[in-house]
């Protein structure tokens, strides 16, 4: 063959390769408590959701990223909690409930957000603290809301008895939506959420209590901190599922589960996700001094969760290098163009300090900073 | 009269407004916040432009023997060295005080004292009260930390309801005197929400507790110290902001300072200004202001405990005729607190004098 026909020929089987549509990976069993069944061990994956499951959780990466630079630049000031390494555990929720049910968190919240429907430029917008920020530049980074999300929350396990509360809500309304209601490791040690187990456990609530326990609350690793660190049977008589909260499908698959279970009406259920940080648990905190930079470039190397899909969707055919590559530029893109935004746009007007504090018909007038300065509060 | 006094002070603010404005740019005072360019300076509504106060010390104090210098953090751990030294019953306990805290108020106690007498607990605030609780009950000498005053509430329960109301309701049979509870307190420029509180007027109607809050570290050290050996469970709030800013020299051995005592910082005759913490600083800033720019004399006190608080020293009748009581503290705008202070104290003037105008 000559080099001529040499070009044409692989030219040709270039043109001929065709993604597979669908795969039917494998995905870790997970641990169950007081379950007779447990999610399927088979995810069936089409080409689209994988490509959608990539894109969200490449935005989710990029997004925090930009965050932690625009945080070092002083441009985000206040708190900053960062959801990097644990991706998979927001496109896996998401995936596995829908639009119409309810999720509740804590503060490491910015990639519920995105998940639940609040476009990358608001998110960022509100952490540098602009008009056009998704709570008008008031929230800041722990208090991010959307339709069906809650939020958003910053005293630690607070949000879950709140989030029983909306459980409550569905089945009394006699919809078919379930409450997610999310806490950390250091949250799991809360009276408050033995409290939330056994009102649900009682009412038989459709609430899906889920632990993301990324091994260290603040800096106390979970040996040092709780007498069980099985948070998947902390329910006792809650039924729990331990889950792989790296796998994206893994985290689907249980998700379903979950929400099935909940739909059919047997009451709460508990999913422990475990997953993994990068960053510290704070814009403050270097993240290294209670672990070594080897574990964390173990889990990345070994772990990261978009690179186990990546390489799910490669060995399956299901896309190609270069059509992966294309996604993370225009994810990229995206964000830049959202910091542009977030940086550029005006700060929220004195007007609106006080606005909010009560609903009231008549605006109310709050005190400022001396007894004669006082502001409008408009609800 | 009324008037008069509300057109001193907002004359005295603005002229402190404008200071402040060239206080940030000479780059005064550790607490001073930028507002983005994008705001106008001069636009007709009130804007405050920096949070400000400028840290004053006070004399060094010589009847306590050698000091070293120390920052408001440095002044705690040193207070808790010196009762884990002297009281082999006493324990310190919180989130995070092993490793020496968040505030580095407790850095070197495990290694010195064992990790039998400074511990870490899980993150359960109502818990760690309810446990110091039972430890005091018993007759040692427990020294729980709360992360943050913002994060109290869950504990809130267990102060009120138990550690308060112990002895009485036991008729002195039992008690948890040997409780102290300490918390980093106040605002402190970016905490926002749920790291700035000042929750002390939460508990300033709850009898069975004291609540105390110091302005500088030898103040700190002293009314910690004599919080931890009162018979009586106590609040003690530290103001955050100070922990690094305020450097004093300070007495190395143990020494108390009384709860329940106000100290006048500075006499006066035609204003008296209550305050405490980090407020503290900023009226002594508005006192010599008003002294320089209107020639008003400001008697500043510092009310030290705010829970039992000192009437007598705040209420003493003065020579002039005409008196004026300001109250400032960093608490919200529906807070009680200061209200009950200034109406005890026009309660009080108008029983004893008759010549009063207020």
């Amino acid at each position: 063959m000559t080099s001529k026909h040499a070009k044409a020929f692989y030219f040709s089987i270039e043109s001929l390769w065709v993604a597979a549509a669908c795969a039917s990976p494998c995905v870790q069993k997970c641990d169950t408590h007081r379950l007779d069944d447990a999610p399927p061990t088979k995810s069936v994956l089409t080409r689209d959701d994988g490509l959608k499951y990539y894109r969200t959780m490449q935005v989710i990466r990029r997004m925090e990223l930009k965050a932690d630079q625009l945080y070092k630049q002083k441009i985000i000031r206040g708190f900053c909690h960062l959801y990097d390494g644990q991706e998979a555990c927001a496109v896996g929720i998401e995936a596995g409930i829908n639009v119409t049910d309810h999720l509740i968190t804590a503060y490491r919240a910015h990639g519920f957000a995105y998940t639940r429907g609040v476009p990358v430029k608001e998110i960022l917008a509100e952490l540098t603290g602009r008009r056009g920020g998704c709570a008008k530049g008031k929230g800041g980074s722990m208090h991010m809301y959307a339709k069906n999300f809650y939020g958003g929350n910053g005293i630690v396990g607070a949000q879950v008895p709140l989030g029983a509360g909306v459980a409550l809500a569905c089945k009394y309304l006699g919809t078919d939506q379930v409450c997610a209601a999310l806490y950390g490791d250091g949250a799991a040690n809360q009276g408050q959420i033995f409290e939330a187990y056994n009102m649900a456990s009682l009412w038989k609530l459709p609430c899906i209590f889920i632990c993301e326990n990324n091994k260290y609350g603040m800096g106390t690793s979970v040996e040092r901190a709780s007498a069980s660190t099985e948070y998947y049977k902390r329910g006792d008589f809650i039924p729990g599922l331990r889950v792989d909260g790296m796998d994206i499908l893994c985290v689907k698959e249980a998700t379903k589960f979950a929400a099935d279970l909940c739909r059919a009406g047997k009451g709460p259920i508990v999913m422990e996700l475990q997953t993994y940080r990068y960053h510290g648990h704070s814009m403050s905190d270097p993240g290294v001094s209670y672990r070594t930079r080897e574990e964390i470039q173990e889990v990345r190397s070994k772990s990261d969760p978009i690179s186990l899909l990546k390489d799910r969707m490669l060995s399956n055919n299901m896309a190609s290098v270069e059509e992966l590559k294309e996604i993370d530029v225009q994810v990229r893109k995206e964000i830049e163009e959202a910091a542009q935004f977030a940086t550029t746009d005006p700060e929220p007007p004195l007007e609106d300090l006080c606005n909010h504090i009560f609903y009231n018909d008549v605006p109310l007038e709050v005190r400022g900073t001396l007894p004669w300065v006082k502001l409008k509060s408009v609800s | 009269m009324a008037a008069a006094v509300r057109f001193l002070l907002k004359s005295a603010a603005c002229s402190k407004a404008s200071n402040v404005t060239n206080g940030v740019h000479s780059g005064l005072g550790p607490a001073s916040l930028r507002l983005s360019p994008k705001c106008d300076p001069h636009s007709r509504t009130q804007t405050r432009h920096a949070a400000h106060f400028t840290f004053q010390a006070d004399p060094t104090p010589t009847e306590y023997g050698q000091t070293q210098k120390m920052n408001l953090f440095q002044s705690i751990t040193s207070a808790l060295d010196n009762t884990l030294s002297k009281d082999p019953t006493a324990v310190i306990f919180g989130e995070d005080v092993a490793f020496g805290g968040v505030f580095r108020c407790t850095v070197g106690l495990r290694d010195k004292y064992g990790q039998d007498r400074v511990f870490n607990t899980p993150l359960c605030e109502q818990g760690i009260v309810g446990f110091g609780i039972g430890i005091a009950v018993t007759g040692a000498t427990a020294v729980a930390e709360i992360q943050f005053a913002d994060y109290i509430y869950p504990a809130f329960d267990q102060i009120v309801n138990e550690a308060a109301k112990y002895r009485y309701r036991s008729g002195n049979l039992f008690d948890c005197g040997s409780l102290t509870i300490r918390a980093p307190w106040g605002c402190v420029g970016h905490g926002s929400l749920y790291h700035s509180q000042s929750p002390e007027a939460f508990f300033a109607h709850c009898p069975g507790v004291k609540i105390v809050i110091p302005r500088s570290p030898v103040q700190a050290k002293g009314l910690l110290l004599s919080c931890i050996e009162d018979k009586n469970p106590c609040i003690f709030f530290e103001p955050k902001i100070l922990y690094r800013a305020a450097v004093e020299q300070v007495p190395v051995e143990p020494y108390h300072i009384p709860l329940s005592q106000a100290e006048v910082l500075q006499e006066g005759s035609d204003v008296t200004l209550v305050a405490w913490g980090t407020q503290v600083h900023v009226m002594r800033e508005v006192a010599n202001m008003a002294q320089e720019k209107l020639g008003v004399s400001c008697e500043l006190i510092d009310l030290q405990t705010i829970l039992p608080w000192d009437t007598d020293t705040v209420c003493k009748v003065r020579c002039s005729s005409i008196l004026y009581l300001i109250c400032v503290s960093e608490e919200g705008q529906f807070n009680i607190y200061f209200l009950f202070i200034k109406s005890f104290h026009i309660i009080t003037w108008a029983a004893s004098s008759s010549n009063t105008s207020i």
